[in-house]
This record gives structure tokens, C-alpha cells and sequence, in this order.
């Protein structure tokens, strides 16, 4: 679904990311991680287009991605802090995002119910608490039936109910739906149920890119913050 | 003694036949009218032109003779050459309509030419394309009065002047109409003479021009929309009153041009929407005072030569700039005016601003220099060196203020 | 695109501070026939405001509002939408409210002081610098991330196009004074949108005839019809260079 070839990012003289090579297919849970400044975020701006590629080639279906537009009507895409206008109210946001996609008939609204947002439709974004954003930000990734989700720490400011209202959505969305779904977190336990493989990102590289069966077998752990930790003294002794 | 009344009436009816006077009636007919006419009139008779037209030129008057044009009594020269040439003292010449007189290069041909005559009258003439109009040469103690003068030329070197004076002492020139020629009224050698109650309008060069004349007065003219309002040159003591310089705008335009003169007075008159108001250059001890100067693009320009003037009393009023020089020095004194760009204060109420007003503007100045900078006129650029040079004057000249500038404007009456 | 625009120029029109721009051009406009009555001097004042108000608006209120919806432009971004359409968009709705704003504010004035062909001329040339100046500032905006050096930079514009450029052409003529320099200073107008726009206008007034020889040489050009296309086409294209440069910026720019 998506490949990504020899994707090299430098901002000025610092180089962010210096050569990866991945492929995301239908149906997966993929959880990139890595500490600050590995290069995720980048990553992620990089698939959406924020940061243009060069060199390196980034394709969607086959297609590559760069100066286009039209791929990501199949992208819903959560920032890791949502800043909307503060004097826009939240039904004009979804007024205006349908108008955007008006050759969109059917919407996700499960999300959109289970947030109770229609309740805020009369508020200006500027008045709502940063989880309250959160929440409409996660309602509006879903909302088009995009088949790639990437989140980007989505569980930062959500609060344990919506949380587990969000994971569960994303467990259907992966197992039943068989789309792709791409998590960057630090939480790794908000991770537990959802991912299907790990991509941990080190200094702009790729340290290791295993399924999560995989993973178990080599570190005969159970939850993932485990097996990231036991795997990486691995790495770190043998090195 | 009653019975001398009818002998005295009878006498009085005898008069105007004293001396062989007696008046004949012209009817328009072929051949030499006119000419024939004057060759059979006896001095001081009168003729009567009755109505038509008379097609003659070249007629001249050589005896002193009343010429009277009846209503609608025209001479048509055909566009040939001059149509009265007056050579006799005492000719007075009235109420007839004259037109088309040919344009020459060689010959300066009028409509009616003075030749070294004196106590002539020109009254309520009407001159319609005749290249030169009234043409006095060497006359002296002459009357223009009343004429219509209007020209057809449509370029400056095929048009001639409505009243041309050449050399000469003591003549009037009143309440005459003057438009579509050269200069409206020229004078060159002109001396003790007036000027008064004319209208010069349209003209191609200017309203009223003199050069080399001395000791006249011209007061209660018009000149409006001329190339340039009045010229005056070369000339001493003229007196200028109560005239209005109106409309004088084009490139080159003045209301009036000063040029090399002294000892004049000019009062009283209303300068307004012209592109220069008054251009002096070389003039000396004048006095200016008690004039309008109004909505022109520049109110005075007054050139370093200037010396000794004294600008008086005057209103300046919603002038683009108020007065320009090209000197750092300023030898003319200018005192008591109203100018309405003075931003001062008058704090102790007594009519006069507490500062002096500084009418020189830097842009002008700079102008003057560098003639190309006028594209930058009415930028801000412009008006940030203005405000600038106000508050430290470092480019004008520093004597040029008027120490008493008028809060308001003084109450007189122009019309 | 249509539907961004329109929700863009719904939120400009609800800006108090465009709506104080609208009160300064209306209080300014009919306080200066109040004070100076009707016909060109009225004309002559507005185009200074013009020159001083719209380039300074334009570039301060552009780039502020740019930076201030930055956020909005990432969210509508992550939609299928070409970043081309985006600007577009941004550009179209600030021009269309702050070139209605002036229209507005100058038109009205100028309507009651009964000014004809010459204050059609001006509404036009002031649009004109709205579009130029609106360009400019997105321009600054993209090519600077940073808020501070995207203001400084679009004041430095301003400083620039209002003061330094005329300054500058100042000097040039005092140096080559001795030659006819006329035809000369009037190409250099060309490269500077506000010098050839108030040139144009003040062309139409009788104040060219102030201008002496200069003033001849460039009615010559400027009071002609082809004349007035050729400088409105030069205004246009000083509105079109500027932006389709920042488009071409802001698709390789790193959001």
C-alpha cells in the first residue's frame, strides 16, 4: 500500500532522515516508535506531504507521491495537537470539511457519536480544552473512510474513557475493516491490543522493523514495553 | 429780449455746418466707397456707413474725420490688406464691425492702423478675424474704447496682437474685449499710458504684454485662461490694481511674469488656479500687497535676482506650494500675509502666529535644482523631507519667513 | 476551492481590525471633503492616503493573518487539496475583502466629492496595489517561517517600495543631473508599483502640469489610452509575478 525508498530529509544542515526503506500494507498496526527526535514526526509529515521528499520516493498504491494532492482522500490523519481558528465553530468545521469532500456521500460517524460532538457544534474552537480537540480531531480523521489512519500520539490528551473508545475503534478498524493503521506513541502500553508490527526509528534510521509474533518469540515477553526494552539490550550488548 | 430766443436757436442749428462740417450718408455700392468718400469729404466732416457690406481695404484716412457705422454697417477686406490706415490727427472712428484681414509674414497688417497721429478715437469697433486688431504706431494721446476684438488663429506664429502699440505717450485703453490672438494687448515703448476695465481672454501668449514702458497704470483687467496672464518686462513704475490673473494653466503658464522691472506697485489683485501665480525674476523694489493668491500650483516663484520687493499683507490660500526660490539668500521682505499652510499658534490672540511661517518648500527647491525629481511630487518621500526640513531647516533659505503671518485671512473684497 | 474562499472572506469580514480599516479610510475620506471641499485636491489627498494605508495594510494584515491560520492550513492540507489550490485560496479571500474594504471606504468619499474619470482611476490603482502588496506579503510569509522575520522583512518592504526606492531615484537624479535623464526616470518608475500608480493618477489631475518638462514627458505616455494599458498591464503584472513565485515557493516549502 505504501512503499517508502531511500527517503533522506534535511532541514538546513541537519539530516533527519538518512535512508529508509519500509512497506505498509492493508490491515496492519503499525507502531513506529523511537525517542525524540528520531525522526517520526518527520516521517509522518513526509507520507502527508507536509515535508516535501527529495531524494527518496515515497509511493501510495503505486503511485508516487510527490507535489500530489488527490492520495490523501484516502488518508485521516490526527495531529498530535489539533489548532483550529478560534473564532470557527465546531459545526462549521464539519461543514466546511464535507463541502471540502462533497463527493463523499456516506460518513464514519461512529467516532463522531460515541464523542458526543455534535453536543459542542455551537462552540468556537478557541473555548474547548485540548482533549475536547482532540476528540473532534480523532472524529474527523475517521470520518471520510479514509483507508490509511495515521495518528500521531493520539492518546496524548484524551481521557481514559475516549481513549479506550479510540483504541477500540482503531482494533476494528484494523481487524474487521483491514485497513491500514500507522501510531506514533510514547505510551507503548496504549499500544498493546493494536499493533501488529513495530517500527523503532533511531537517529533517522530504521533500528528494527519486526511483527509483533516475532518479536514475542525472540524476547519471550508478553507486553510490548517489555519486549522493546529486552530487545533493545539485546542489540545494545551485542553491539 | 424775447424776441432774441428764436435768432440764439437758429444759430445753434447753424453750428455743426461752421467751418464747411457737414455729415454724409455711404451706402454700400461697387467700387471704392469709402476711399472715394474720404477724397470728398472736407476736414471734420462725418460720414455715416448705413447698413450693408463694404467690401474695400487699403482705405486711408488722411483728414480728420468722423467715421460712424450705422447698426449693421460691416467692412470686409476680403482677407487682403490692412483696412483703415489713420494718418490725421483727430479722426475718431466708431461703431462699425471690421473683418478679415489677411495674415502676412512680411507686414504686421491690423485691421486699423494709427500712424503718428495723436487725439484719435477708436470706440465700440467689433474686429473679427483681422489678424492684427488696432494697431497704433508712434501715436500719442489715443483713445481705445470699447471694441470686441476676436481673432481666429490657431498657432502662435500666424496670430497677430488684439491692440498692438508701438512708441507712444498718453493713450487709454479701456473696457475692451480681447480674445483669440497672440497677445491680447502688447505694448513696446508705451509711456504714461492706461489700462483699465478690459477683458483678455483666450489669448495664445499672454493677456496683456509690455516691454520698455514706463509710468503706466492697469487696473480692473481680466486675463483669464490666456497662455500666460501679463507680462511685464523691461519696464519701470507700473502701477497694477485690482486685476484678476485667472486660469493660466499649462506648462509654461504665469498669472503674471515680472521680468527685469522696479519700482512697481501691484495691489489688490485676485491670482487664482494658475500654474505659477507670480514669477519674478530681476525685479526690484516693488510692493505687493493686499492681493489674493489662490489655488495655484505655485503661488510665488521669486528668483534669487529679486531684491528689495516687499511682499505685503497678502492672502495665500490653498496654493501647492506658496512661494519658491533658487537662492539661499533672500534680499525681498515679506511680512503680515496669511498663509494657509502656517501651522503655528497664536497663543496671546492678537490675529498674528507666535512663529514665523517659512512659505519656501523644500521640494520646490530641490526641484528647481534637479528638474527630473518632479516625479516624485505628491509622493511620500516628499512629505517626509518636508516635515523634516520644517523641523530643522537646513535647505531653505533661512531670512525668507514672514515674522507676523495672519491667522485668518484678511476680509477683502476682489470682485 | 470556492467553498474555502468563501469561509476565509466569512472570517476576514468578522476581523475587528478589518473593520477599523474600513472606519479609518471613511473617517479620513469625509473628514478631508469636510475640510478641503470637493474636486482634485480631494482626489490628490486620498491617493496619498492610498500610497501610505494600503501597502502598509496589506503587508501587515496579510502576513499576520497568513501566520495566524497556519494551523487551519495544515488541517485543510491533510484534505486532497493541491497546496496551489490553498494559496489561491488564501490570496482570493484576502484580496477580495481588503480590495472591497478600500473600495469601500475610498469609494464613497470619493463619490460625494464628485470626482469623474480621475477617482475611478485611483479606486483602480489603489486595487491594483492591494493585489501587488497582498502578494508581496504572502510571499515574505512562505519564504520566512519565522513570524518575527516574516514582519520584519514585509515592514522592511514597505520601508522599501514608500521611502527608500524614491530616495534612491532621488539621489540618481542628483548625480546625473547634467543629463536628460526624463525618459529614464520614467522606466525606473516601472520598478516601483506605487511610483508608477500615483503617476498615472496624478497625470490625470492638473497637477501635471507642476511637473514642467518631466510632467510633458511622461503625459506624453501616461494620459494617452495605450499609455494607461501599458501601466495598468505593468501594475498587473507586478500583482502576478510576486505570487506565482510564492506558489512555486510554497509547494517545496516544509509545512
Amino acid at each position: 500500500m505504501i512503499t517508502i525508498n531511500q527517503l533522506h530529509k534535511t532541514f538546513g544542515r541537519q539530516e533527519v532522515l538518512k535512508g529508509i526503506d519500509l512497506y505498509f500494507s492493508a490491515g496492519e498496526g503499525l507502531a513506529l516508535i523511537g525517542p525524540n527526535g528520531s525522526g517520526k514526526t518527520t516521517l509522518i509529515k513526509c507520507l502527508l506531504g507536509l515535508n516535501t521528499v527529495q531524494p527518496g520516493l515515497i509511493q501510495f498504491n503505486g503511485e508516487d507521491i510527490y507535489q500530489q494532492s488527490a492520495y490523501r482522500k484516502n488518508i485521516g490523519y490526527m495531529p498530535q495537537i489539533s489548532r483550529f481558528p478560534e473564532q470557527m465553530r465546531v459545526k462549521e468545521l464539519f461543514a466546511l470539511m464535507k463541502s471540502i469532500r462533497a463527493e463523499e456521500s456516506t460518513y464514519d460517524l461512529e467516532l463522531f457519536e460515541a464523542f458526543e460532538i455534535e453536543a459542542l457544534y455551537q462552540k468556537k474552537m478557541g473555548l474547548l480544552s485540548g482533549g475536547m480537540r482532540q476528540k473532534v480531531s480523532a472524529a474527523l480523521a475517521f470520518l471520510f473512510h479514509p483507508d490509511v489512519l495515521i495518528l500521531d500520539e493520539p492518546t496524548a490528551g484524551l481521557d481514559p474513557v475516549s481513549n479506550e473508545i479510540l483504541k477500540e475503534k482503531l482494533r476494528k478498524t484494523i481487524h474487521n475493516e483491514n485497513k491500514l493503521v500507522l501510531i506514533t506513541s510514547h505510551v507503548l502500553n496504549d499500544l498493546d491490543d493494536i499493533a501488529s508490527r513495530l517500527v523503532y526509528l533511531m537517529e533517522g534510521r530504521v533500528l528494527f522493523d519486526k511483527q509483533l509474533t516475532e518479536l514475542q518469540a525472540e524476547t519471550s515477553e508478553n507486553r510490548l514495553n517489555a519486549m522493546i526494552a529486552t530487545f533493545l539490550r539485546k542489540q545494545t550488548s551485542h553491539g | 429780449m424775447s424776441s432774441w430766443i428764436p435768432i440764439i436757436l437758429s444759430l445753434l442749428t447753424l453750428l455743426p455746418s461752421w467751418g464747411n462740417a457737414k455729415t454724409i450718408a455711404l451706402y454700400p455700392g461697387e467700387g471704392r466707397v469709402i476711399s472715394d468718400a474720404i477724397l470728398q469729404a472736407a476736414p471734420y466732416d462725418t460720414l455715416v456707413f448705413k447698413k450693408g457690406i463694404y467690401q474695400e481695404n487699403s482705405i486711408l484716412v488722411d483728414k480728420p474725420l468722423v467715421l460712424l457705422g450705422e447698426e449693421g454697417a460691416i467692412v470686409d477686406g476680403q482677407m487682403g490688406d490692412e483696412i483703415f490706415v489713420i494718418v490725421s490727427d483727430d479722426v475718431s472712428l466708431e461703431n462699425l464691425t471690421l473683418k478679415n484681414v489677411g495674415v502676412s509674414y512680411l507686414k504686421d497688417r491690423a485691421a486699423i492702423r494709427l500712424n503718428r497721429v495723436s487725439n484719435v478715437t477708436i470706440r465700440n469697433n467689433r474686429l473679427l478675424n483681422t489678424f492684427f486688431g488696432i494697431y497704433l504706431q508712434k501715436s500719442n494721446e489715443c483713445v481705445v474704447d470699447g471694441n470686441t476684438i476676436t481673432g481666429a488663429a490657431e498657432e502662435e506664429s500666424r496670430a497677430g496682437n488684439a491692440i498692438h502699440i508701438w512708441q507712444g505717450k498718453r493713450i487709454r485703453v479701456t473696457h475692451n474685449t480681447l480674445s483669440h490672438h497672440r497677445d491680447g494687448i502688447y505694448f513696446e515703448f508705451v509711456d504714461e499710458s492706461y489700462i483699465a476695465f478690459n477683458q483678455s481672454r483666450n489669448n495664445m501668449r499672454y493677456g496683456l504684454h509690455f516691454m520698455f514702458s514706463n509710468d503706466d497704470i492697469y487696473e480692473n483687467n481680466v486675463f483669464q485662461n490666456n497662455g500666460s496672464g501679463v507680462a511685464v518686462m523691461f519696464s519701470n513704475r507700473i502701477s497694477m490694481e485690482n486685476n484678476e490673473f485667472l486660469d493660466n494653466w499649462g506648462g509654461a503658464s504665469y498669472g503674471l511674469l515680472l521680468k527685469e522691472i522696479s519700482d512697481g506697485t501691484i495691489r489688490g489683485n485676485r491670482f487664482q488656479s494658475n500654474t505659477v501665480g507670480i514669477y519674478a525674476e530681476g525685479a526690484n523694489r516693488l510692493v505687493l500687497s493686499q492681493n489674493l493668491l489662490q489655488n495655484n500650483g505655485k503661488a510665488m516663484d521669486i528668483k534669487g535676482n529679486c531684491m528689495d520687493n516687499r511682499i505685503l499683507d497678502n492672502n495665500f490660500i490653498g496654493n501647492t506650494f506658496e512661494v519658491l526660490t533658487n537662492s539661499k539668500t533672500n534680499l525681498n521682505h515679506f511680512e503680515g500675509n496669511y498663509w494657509s499652510q502656517y501651522s503655528g499658534y497664536d497663543l496671546n490672540k492678537d490675529g498674528v502666529g507666535d512663529l514665523p511661517h517659512r512659505p519656501v518648500n523644500l521640494f520646490a527647491l530641490i526641484t528647481d535644482k534637479v528638474p527630473a525629481a518632479h516625479m516624485l511630487l505628491h509622493s511620500f518621500l516628499v512629505s517626509s523631507l518636508e516635515v523634516a526640513e520644517r523641523m530643522f531647516p537646513q535647505f531653505i533659505p533661512e531670512q525668507l519667513i514672514d515674522s507676523q503671518p495672519q491667522i485668518s485671512p484678511y476680509p477683502y473684497d476682489y470682485d | 476551492m470556492g467553498k474555502i474562499i468563501q469561509f476565509l472572506a466569512t472570517d476576514l469580514f468578522k476581523n475587528k481590525t478589518i473593520f477599523l480599516y474600513l472606519l479609518f479610510l471613511w473617517v479620513t475620506g469625509f473628514g478631508l471633503i469636510s475640510l478641503q471641499g470637493q474636486g482634485e485636491k480631494i482626489l490628490l489627498a486620498l491617493l496619498n492616503i492610498s500610497i501610505l494605508v494600503v501597502p502598509m495594510i496589506c503587508l501587515v494584515f496579510s502576513i499576520i493573518y497568513f501566520y495566524n491560520m497556519y494551523e487551519f492550513l495544515l488541517l485543510l492540507h491533510a484534505q486532497p487539496l493541491a497546496r496551489s489550490t490553498l494559496l489561491i485560496s488564501f490570496y482570493t479571500s484576502l484580496s477580495l475583502v481588503l480590495t472591497g474594504v478600500y473600495l469601500f471606504g475610498l469609494g464613497l468619499p470619493l463619490y460625494f466629492s464628485g470626482a469623474g474619470g480621475e477617482g475611478l482611476l485611483l479606486l483602480l490603482t489603489g486595487s491594483l496595489w492591494n493585489l501587488i502588496f497582498i502578494g508581496l506579503a504572502l510571499l515574505m510569509a512562505i519564504w520566512a517561517s519565522d513570524r518575527t522575520k516574516g514582519m520584519g522583512f514585509s515592514l522592511l518592504i514597505w520601508v522599501y517600495f514608500v521611502l527608500l526606492f524614491d530616495g534612491l531615484v532621488l539621489l540618481l537624479m542628483y548625480n546625473f543631473n547634467e543629463y536628460p535623464i526624463e525618459k529614464l526616470v520614467l522606466y525606473i518608475s516601472f520598478l516601483n508599483p506605487l511610483d508608477l500608480g500615483r503617476i498615472l493618477v496624478l497625470m490625470q489631475t492638473d497637477a501635471a502640469a507642476l511637473m514642467g518638462y518631466t510632467g510633458a514627458v511622461f503625459q506624453q505616455v501616461f494620459t494617452e489610452n495605450w499609455g494607461k494599458g501599458l501601466v495598468l498591464v505593468l501594475l498587473l503584472l507586478w500583482a502576478l509575478i510576486p505570487f506565482s513565485v510564492s506558489i512555486r515557493w510554497f509547494n517545496k516549502k516544509d509545512l
